[in-house]
């Protein structure tokens, strides 16, 4: 515990908040209380000053021409791959794909992978408190291969069922798909563990670090990760910006996803030879300047420490849960901050979350509500929708005490008529 | 006071004592939907008896604006004849678009759902009960006229 109040004392908050022009606006005449970090974060000057500077001196199209705004483009695009790839601990950059991000790398380890690995009897290994995202690409592969899905239970206290991973983990498994921490739930799994559990049956183990990479150091070699997707737009970079960490020989071993120019060798009018990884897989004009951003982002967050962030972030998940509990909301998920991140589903005196969010906005505080892109997950925790707040780098306990005091706002309202 | 015209207490009322919230015995007509950006759910069953809508309810669960909206549908169509039914609900949407003005002799307590206009995302939550009121009453020529007696 000492260890964290120091770790958290390294952030220094005030200083971060004037970095983004975003929190001195107002809404509805309050100051505005973003705590919708898990849906995307807000962004530092340091990353819009990237994308300005990319698009007033360098702009061009990446590993096209030879003129000078062209190398200047690619040498941003590709330090940029670099940088990714060192702050998640790959061992080479060409392990890194570009694209918009988790959705698009799920997909695209689905199409490029799964197509090519899975036969009919074959099954995918998924848990209960998966994304749409990590749901609707592996549903299409199965349709497309006879494959099954499975959904590995979550327990009570929203915590993986692992008791039960050696029957839904088996020589049938190929693919284990699982978030690296919930966007509903908070949950951080042990990746490690489950990596050696896919690899023990030879499936391949893949993780959604939509959630996980923004708030936590992370470490592909360590976790003996196969496939890790990362969302830049999550983690102060702009929208499209990320993509996906694949071990080497996986991405080699695997066909292309969309063809276009730029993922090819060689091209004949009836075939076509494909570009070495990770050009493979990157067809058309690229995200360039999202990733130059993403690459600003990274550097602000390496300044601060991965460390530091996750201290901060636990300090202030245990406060909000805290006066959450004291002002009567359930919370979903652990309660342990020690375990979760530090988005915190919860229900609040049987009003809708639709209903306190409108209510929470008009005070100034932005929440989510709704089921998150996790519909079967909202089944088995027995609600329609949860309101859900996430806090970041830029979050203060005083704006947990704005949260609860709109809350009680509403409750007013709720209770008059 | 933004929230007051929002949330006006006719529109509590109604979300905390819906009005035919339940299904309808013999109902021939029934539709459900959801929502799916918020998860909110509505089933609308409706009985015809002589080319009117001779009972009407709802079950389901959302938000207190596509609740209340759920149960002010069932006020302003039941026992009303068919065409008139559906002109309501035609209306109705008209007046959340804009492009009708509320009036109270027409829309009743449905007037209420008019401060729902300054919030565009919870529009779809005022709507919702008369979209699957709507597609359970295009199956009314099925209903009635191919129902054996």
């Amino acid at each position: 515990m000492a260890r964290v109040a120091e770790h958290a004392a390294a952030l220094d908050v005030e200083r971060i908040r004037a970095d983004f022009p975003i929190l001195r606006r107002e809404v509805h005449g309050r100051p505005l209380v973003y705590l919708n970090s898990a849906a995307t974060t807000q962004k530092p000057r340091q990353v819009i000053q990237a994308l300005v500077e990319f698009y007033e001196q360098h702009n061009a199209n990446a590993h096209r021409g030879v003129d000078t705004l062209g190398e200047e483009a690619t040498a941003l695009f590709e330090g940029a791959r670099a940088k990714l790839a060192a702050f998640v601990g790959a061992p080479d950059p060409a392990c890194i794909v570009f694209n918009r991000g988790t959705t698009e790398s799920i997909n695209l380890v689905a199409h490029a992978y799964g197509r090519k690995v899975l036969k009919e009897g074959d099954e995918v290994l998924l848990t209960q408190m998966e994304h749409h995202s990590n749901m609707i690409p592996w549903l299409l592969l199965a349709q497309a291969t006879g494959a099954t899905v499975r959904h590995l239970p979550i327990r009570e206290d929203g915590t993986l069922e692992l008791d039960a991973l050696g029957s839904f983990l088996t020589h049938r498994t190929k693919i284990f798909s699982v978030t690296g921490m919930s966007n509903v739930l908070g949950t951080i799994p042990p990746l490690r563990r489950l990596a050696d559990a896919a690899h023990a049956v030879g499936a391949v183990l893949m993780v959604d670090g939509a959630q996980l990479v923004p708030h936590l150091p992370v470490d592909v070699v360590d976790l003996d990760l196969d496939f890790l997707t990362v969302s830049g737009h999550k983690m102060l970079g702009p929208t499209a910006s990320g993509g996906l960490y694949g071990r080497r020989e996986l991405l080699e071993r695997m066909d292309p996803f969309l063809g276009g120019g730029e993922m090819i060798r060689e091209v004949f009018w009836d075939r076509a030879t494909w570009a070495e990884v990770p050009w493979k897989f990157e067809a058309g004009t690229m995200n360039i300047a999202q990733e130059v951003g993403l690459a600003a982002a990274i550097d602000y967050l390496q300044v601060l420490g991965m460390e530091n962030v996750r201290a901060h972030e636990e300090r202030i998940a245990a406060y909000a849960m805290g006066r959450l509990l004291d002002a009567g909301a359930r919370i979903f998920g652990p309660t342990d901050p020690s375990v979760r991140s530090g988005a915190i589903s919860f229900w609040f005196k049987d009003i809708h979350p639709h209903d306190l969010a409108t209510v929470l906005d008009q005070e100034g505080v932005a929440i989510r509500a709704g089921h998150h892109c996790a519909q079967p997950l909202m089944r088995v925790l027995g609600v329609p929708a949860t309101a859900r707040a996430s806090f970041y780098i830029y979050n203060t306990p005083d704006e947990v005490d704005a949260l609860i005091d709109a809350l009680r706002v509403a409750e007013r309202l709720f209770r008059t008529a | 006071m933004a929230l007051e015209q929002l949330y006006q207490e006719v529109i509590l009322d109604h979300y905390k004592n819906p009005r035919g919230k339940r299904a309808v015995p013999g109902a021939e007509l029934s539709c459900s939907r959801n929502n799916p950006l918020c998860g909110d759910e509505i089933t609308i069953y409706a009985h015809l008896e002589d080319g009117a809508v001779a009972d009407l309810g709802f079950e389901g669960s959302g938000c207190s604006i596509s609740i209340a909206s759920a149960s002010m549908l069932v006020e302003a169509a039941r026992g009303r004849p068919l065409n008139e039914a559906q002109d309501v609900a035609v209306r109705f949407r008209a007046m959340m678009a804009g492009s009708v003005e509320p009036d109270e002799d027409t829309f009743g307590d449905l007037v209420s759902l008019t401060g729902v206009r300054k919030y565009p995302a919870r529009i779809k939550c005022a709507v919702l009960a008369w979209d699957v009121f709507q597609e359970a009453l295009s199956g009314a020529g099925d209903a009635t006229g191919d129902a054996p007696h």
